[in-house]
């Protein structure tokens, strides 16, 4: 192979330097006047593709009540070891079990999705937030009513723009 | 700037000027590190470039500011800097002749200042307001380009000498494809 | 300065202390628009959230580098380490008490020049103050002790030099014109009109020359492309390396208030300083005081903009290419612009 090194010729007017310099100038004003892509963030947020596997939620149904059944597919499932839950016997008829504590140390999930594609019940899920810092260890352990109100906020499908409604940005 | 009304305010500032001058000058040779030796020589062009503008020679206080104080200065602290020196290195004495002969010349120099000055002193009180020195560049100007055009000439050859001397000298072998 | 009374001394004293809270204010507003103007030009917003439209942005950082810690390193040489950056900002400062930013009026029963000083050798005097500016520089660099700071201090001496030089030959293309060195006269000389339809501004009369200060005054105000005293990739920041707290900050003010001059005396050497093209303001009265007031923020106020707008377009120089730009471009050419202008006062007197 062979390779003819070719040095940059400039031609006389390139020598000049100053059109080019103008040149770069008029593109940097441009850029000036144009539309700015930075999103105003905790007002703002930027809205995830779909299929984002953000936060998990336990999903209910119509009337208010958890899906879970407490069979404990998804903790199998989940590399990450990070689900526990204690089973209790249902209140309701429809099921015999349903889980008394749920919890999921965030600090600990790797937001596979392992446990979405394990349960049967479709009532572990997760969703587009992906905003959920804490200022202690603690506050990422989350527990049955935390998941369940992820469910709440992200039902509808409507989490970004409800923010944005909020603040009227 | 305004003719002096109170020849006190003048003599003030005569006084400041003057006295900065011949303290940072010894200061100046009497400092070991050659940086601090720069600095109180611009502190000496400053106070003599103060003299300057209270004997009504703005034109050449400015200009000494600038050619003294602003370039060659900034030249010395770069070579200074360049050289990386630190302390003045104290070379041995080679006997007490040496000290002799020093002391000697110091003293003839000394002399011939204060002979110098003595001379000088009857027209000191005529110095402000008069002379090419004065106001602004244009008698300065004038005298260099008339009266002094030889002299003025000679002294720039001299400098373009000693600037392409330096070029030859400084130049260094390089390949011929560079 | 001798020979004034009360009064006087009153004005003058409100001239300098306006000049300065002026040139202190337009400080921190440069602080945000870097900032921001930097942001839009990359399509973005910069920092929008202290304050409306983020104008309190630079109280923040003031508070903030106040309550910095005050780091002064072992190895460093004292005396000249804490005298830096003042001999940066102060020189930055008192060129502005030469430059003429508005139309003279009389109140007071007497006249008043929106000026500091009128200097004999006023020019000269910006030049004097523009040569020693480098000093705060050079020896912060060499107090630090160390081996960036050092580097940033030989670069800027070098380079303040070479660009000293391309900065004072081209001005005197002006000078031949005006035949001056009052700031006053130079503004003077600069009001009327040119072939009936252009202002007679010096930026016409010498373009060459126009062309080859704000070059230079690029180098001379370390701004980018050619801030190699201060590059952060090569040299970590340069000859402030070694500096914390309120002494790099005095830095940074002194790189922005020798911006603020540089843009006001490029607006008094060539473009007509407070003058208002096609108008005549002495006749206008107060009004056309206010006219001038606002035509000379208007003209430095544009070039400063221009200042960040080269910023944040071009890259950086190398050291040699600055070098070659100085001494083999700029020097050149102005040396032309002065034979050149010599050549038409001769045939067109």
């Amino acid at each position: 192979m062979s390779v003819k090194p070719v040095a940059y010729q400039p031609h006389w007017s390139d020598r000049f330097y100053l059109f080019a310099v103008l040149k770069g100038m008029v593109i940097t004003l441009k850029h000036f006047f144009k539309k700015k892509y930075t999103v105003q963030y905790p007002e703002v947020k930027w809205p995830v593709p779909k299929g984002h596997r953000g936060a998990i939620r336990l999903n209910k149904d119509e009337q208010g009540r958890m899906l879970c059944v407490a069979c404990e597919m998804c903790s199998t499932a989940c590399p990450a070891k990070c689900i526990t839950m204690k089973a209790a016997v249902s209140p309701w008829p429809d099921r015999e079990k349903y889980p008394l504590t749920f919890e999921i140390n965030m600090l600990r999930c790797i937001l596979c999705g392992m446990c979405q594609e394990a349960c049967p019940e479709k009532a572990i899920e997760l969703t587009e937030i992906y905003d959920f810092s804490a200022y202690t260890r603690q506050d990422l352990i989350w527990d049955r009513e935390r998941l369940l109100k992820n469910y709440d906020l992200t039902c509808d499908g409507r989490y970004f723009e409800r923010s944005r409604e909020e603040t009227g940005l | 700037m305004p003719a002096f009304e109170g020849i006190n305010m003048s003599w003030f500032f005569f006084i400041l000027f003057a006295a900065l001058a011949v303290g940072s000058a010894i200061a100046m040779i009497s400092q070991k590190n050659p940086v601090y030796s720069a600095v109180f020589l611009i502190i000496t062009f400053f106070a003599v470039a103060g003299c300057y503008y209270l004997l009504q020679a703005p034109f050449l206080s400015i200009v000494q500011i600038i050619v003294y104080a602003g370039a060659i200065m900034v030249l010395f602290l770069f070579v200074i800097m360049l050289l990386n020196l630190r302390k003045e290195i104290r070379l041995p004495l080679h006997g007490p002749w040496q000290v002799a002969f020093a002391a000697l010349f110091a003293a003839i120099l000394l002399l011939q200042l204060v002979m110098f000055i003595l001379a000088a002193v009857p027209t000191f009180h005529s110095a402000p307001g008069h002379g090419a020195l004065s106001g602004g560049g244009e008698p300065l100007g004038l005298l260099l380009f008339t009266k002094y055009i030889y002299p003025f000439e000679i002294a720039s050859l001299v400098l373009l000498v000693a600037i392409i001397g330096a070029v030859v000298l400084g130049r260094k072998k390089l390949p011929k494809e560079f | 300065m001798f020979g004034m009374d009360w009064i006087d001394l009153g004005i003058l004293l409100t001239k300098v202390m306006l000049v300065i809270a002026v040139n202190f204010l337009i400080l921190m507003i440069m602080e945000l628009a870097e900032r921001r103007v930097s942001a839009f030009m990359q399509d973005r917003v910069g920092p929008n959230r202290v304050g409306p439209f983020g104008l309190l942005q630079p109280v923040a950082d003031g508070i903030k580098f106040l309550f910095k810690e005050e780091i002064t390193p072992s190895q460093v040489e004292r005396t000249l380490y804490w005298l830096a950056p003042a001999l940066v900002l102060v020189p930055a400062l008192l060129t502005f008490s030469v430059i003429p930013f508005g139309m003279s009026f009389s109140a007071f029963g007497r006249e008043i020049t929106l000026q500091i000083a009128d200097l004999q050798v006023g020019l000269l005097f910006i030049f004097a103050l523009v040569s020693l500016a480098v000093y705060g520089t050079v020896l912060g660099g060499w107090a630090a002790n160390s081996k960036y700071p050092l580097l940033g201090g030989l670069r800027a001496s070098s380079q303040m030099i070479s660009y000293e030089l391309s900065i004072g030959m081209s001005i005197i293309g002006v000078l031949m014109l005006v035949g001056s060195l009052r700031l006053s006269e130079v503004v003077a000389y600069q009001t009327g009109s040119l072939f009936t339809i252009l202002p007679r501004w010096n930026i016409f009369t010498q373009p060459l020359g126009f062309l080859i200060f704000l070059i230079a005054s690029f180098a001379e105000t370390n701004r980018l492309p050619f801030d190699l005293p201060e590059t952060e990739p090569e040299l970590v920041g340069g000859y402030h390396t070694e500096y914390s707290s309120m002494k790099f900050a005095m830095f940074f003010m002194g790189e922005y208030i020798a911006l603020i001059t540089t843009s006001a005396l490029l607006t008094t050497l060539f473009l007509g300083g407070w003058d208002v093209p096609w108008v005549d303001e002495a006749a206008l009265g107060s009004w056309g005081v206010l006219l001038s007031l606002a035509a000379f923020a208007v003209k430095t106020g544009f070039f400063l903009f221009l200042f960040l707008w080269v910023r944040w377009t071009l890259p950086r120089f190398r050291f040699d290419q600055l070098m070659h730009l100085g001494w083999k471009v700029l020097l050149p050419l102005a040396i032309v612009n002065i034979l050149a202008t010599g050549l038409f006062l001769y045939l067109a007197p």
